[in-house]
């Protein structure tokens, strides 16, 4: 049905072109399709800019810039394990922080909220996504790490018996991962429940009265008819978080305690890969020192886009088993 | 009809008085800026881009030359001034030789402005005397090797002061930085040991603590943090009125850091240079009793060789007027100024600029 609407537009649009009347139409053509060539054309040209430039330090150091865990610049190692780990530790903390609060935000505000409130609660968790991520560190600097130091580390590790594991053990200084995945899933929670509620919300009604109808409670109802329908939107939504999480510089650097060591403590201090890049980069003269900070980048670009095509792989894929 | 007429005669009249004015105010600046307005634009170091931003400043309101600054940071400011995109470089540590071999204008001097310090700053609540502290200390607290206040190494040197039982806690810089390279200088040459195991750098790989960005995160940390220890310029420390350790000197005293301290330093120093020096030095570890030990110069590096004869008389020009009225805008806020006879001896040798490279 749509394909033969389609056909049909184009031999409308064929037939205009013939007839010469359109060329305002064919200026807005013009002007679009630059436009659709110019951003891919501008992703290519980073892409080759950061590896031609990240070239000589892969030529050199190999796999060891991933594998090693002794970064140096005085003695010219440059091993970035730890904040490669550190980049995918924190953003993962940030996502199971963020992720049940922000869907939870979201289906308040489609399914339960009274109409009063959806716009100021709407409005306040976008505004999140309007800070700016400086704000966010210093916020973390004042306000969340002497809390974490001084309250929250002290319950988890001695009053919930957690320091018996490895993740939740070690002396509380308050700069570490946990401080890191906090203000990340700050961070990360606007993206993610904003697009969550677009999509709750665009759930047919016809949907929910089904499931009504067929006696589910509301909580049955949402949970069997709503979040199902919506699924591959909820899943984006937490991506494009976890892609806001990777790429956040200047929050983290300022509560993660820059410490290139892989701990499995979340009270450890760690480091990110934007971090390193941000924190050494303005005064790095040396040129392999320069090289391996691209590498880093450029590691770091192969990771978004790494996590973006799961996330397109994981949106099909949910899409596809969905009835509709 | 008519109505819109008039008004917009109106509109051009003041559209053509507004052009006059600014004909004749770009007049007068060029007539002050004896004849051309060339910009000069330099890029480098922040740390001492409060006192270069007043003097552009000032410098533009005496000679209508205005001179435009990035501070993207040393390492960004000698890449600049190597490529040849600016007129002039700024660095907190000397360009290494390899470096300045690198540069394609040609050789590079290093003109010492004024002088920055280092120092030691800590979170002891209830300890209110400054603390003294020596080389030997700072560098084992550095590498992890004291790890209590109440070290019997610490205590020993402060007698009077009861230190509490708790963890030190390191605090570096994360970012490469000039100060880091100063404080890592100072304990390379004063603790053999440190040398051998961590040595100087603008960012180096650090045995024990936390990183944090900038002097602001650094003193931000020490204040979050008690037991806490860590490093920040002067001029950062004394506008924020943080607790500061006497440091032990070469000539076995405890010094506050401050700025005669700093320029006596320097004075210590400069009596032992070579007339030809090229003032690529290092001045931690000063011999002099009054001399504050973690302490530096900052350059500005511009190339002997100018290519636009213009450019480099005004540059030229603008070090004369740093290295004698500038220094004295430098104490208030807290930069320690050069000592005198170094000053004049700097300012001879810009004579040894020249415009050779003009075609």
């Amino acid at each position: 049905m749509t394909a033969v609407a389609a056909q049909a537009a184009q031999k409308d649009r064929r037939r205009l072109r013939v007839h010469g009347a359109d060329i305002g139409d064919r200026i807005y053509e013009i002007v679009t399709t630059a436009c659709a060539l110019v951003v891919p054309a501008l992703v290519i040209a980073i892409a080759i800019a950061i590896f031609a430039a990240a070239w000589p330090a892969f030529a050199k150091l190999g796999l060891s810039i991933v594998t090693s865990s002794d970064w140096d610049v005085s003695s010219g190692h440059f091993g970035a394990a730890p904040a490669l780990y550190g980049t995918l530790v924190s953003s993962a903390v940030a996502l199971i922080i963020a992720t049940p609060l922000a869907i939870g935000v979201a289906i308040f505000l489609s399914e339960f909220s009274p109409l009063w409130l959806r716009q100021p609660i709407g409005f306040l968790v976008d505004l999140l996504a309007a800070v700016p991520s400086v704000v966010y560190g210093l916020w973390g600097i004042f306000v969340l790490v002497p809390m974490l130091r001084e309250q929250v580390m002290p319950f988890l590790r001695d009053r919930l018996h957690l320091g018996a594991t490895p993740f939740f053990s070690g002396p509380a200084y308050g700069p570490s991962m946990l401080a890191a995945g906090v203000v990340l899933a700050i961070m990360a929670l606007p993206y993610i429940s904003a697009v969550s509620r677009e999509v709750l919300m665009a759930v047919p009604r016809s949907q929910r009265e089904a499931a009504l109808a067929l006696g589910a409670t509301r909580w049955e109802m949402i949970r069997d008819a709503v979040i199902p329908y919506a699924k591959s939107g909820i899943v984006g939504g937490i991506m494009l978080g976890l892609g806001r999480a990777l790429g956040e510089t200047m929050a983290v650097t300022m509560v993660i305690g820059n410490r290139p060591e892989i701990s499995a403590s979340l009270f450890a201090p760690g480091y990110t890969m934007a971090s390193l890049i941000a924190n050494e980069f303005s005064e790095a003269t040396n040129d392999l020192h320069l090289s391996a900070l691209m590498a880093v980048g450029a590691i770091l670009f192969i990771i978004t886009l790494i996590v973006n095509a799961v996330a397109r792989w994981l949106v099909w894929q949910v899409s596809r088993g969905r009835v509709s | 009809m008519r109505a819109l007429k008039v008004a917009a005669l109106i509109v051009f009249a003041t559209a053509c008085g507004k052009e006059n004015a600014n004909q004749s105010s770009t007049a007068s600046s060029t007539s002050t800026s004896s004849g051309q307005s060339v910009d000069l634009t330099g890029a480098g170091a922040t740390f001492p881009y409060p006192l270069y931003s007043k003097w552009f400043s000032e410098y533009a309101n005496v000679t209508g030359v205005k001179i435009n600054y990035q501070s993207i940071g040393s390492g960004g400011g000698i890449r600049q001034l190597s490529e040849g995109t600016v007129d002039f470089g700024a660095s907190d540590s000397p360009m290494s030789d390899e470096e300045m071999a690198k540069a394609k204008g040609g050789p590079i001097l290093h003109i010492p402005t004024v002088l920055g310090a280092v120092v030691i700053t800590y979170n002891l609540p209830g300890v209110n005397t400054p603390i003294e502290i020596t080389p030997q200390v700072i560098a084992e607290i550095f590498s992890g090797r004291i790890t209590k206040w109440n070290d019997t190494r610490i205590t020993s040197i402060n007698p009077t002061i009861t230190l509490p039982k708790s963890d030190i806690l390191v605090v570096h810089r994360s970012d490469g930085s000039g100060t880091s390279y100063i404080f890592t200088d100072y304990l390379t040459q004063a603790v053999p040991a440190w040398k051998a195991s961590v040595g100087k750098g603008k960012e180096v790989k650090w045995p024990v603590g936390l990183g944090a960005k900038g002097n602001e995160g650094v003193a931000g940390q020490v204040k979050q943090t008690p037991g806490s220890i860590g490093y920040v310029e002067l001029a950062y420390a004394k506008q924020n009125k943080l607790p500061i350790a006497a440091v032990k000197n070469r000539d076995g005293k405890f010094i506050i850091a401050s700025v005669p301290a700093v320029t006596a330093a320097a004075a210590g120093v400069a009596k032992t240079l070579t007339p030809n020096t090229d003032y690529r030095i290092s001045i931690v570890n000063a011999p002099g009793p009054d001399s504050y030990p973690i302490s530096s110069f900052t350059w500005i590096l511009v190339y002997q060789h100018q290519k636009d004869a213009v450019k480099g008389k005004k540059l030229v020009d603008f070090l004369n007027w740093a290295l004698t009225e500038g220094e004295a805008e430098a104490p208030p806020l807290d930069y320690a100024p050069l000592p005198a006879d170094m000053a004049s001896n700097v300012r001879a040798r810009l004579k040894t600029i020249d415009s050779a490279g003009t075609k």
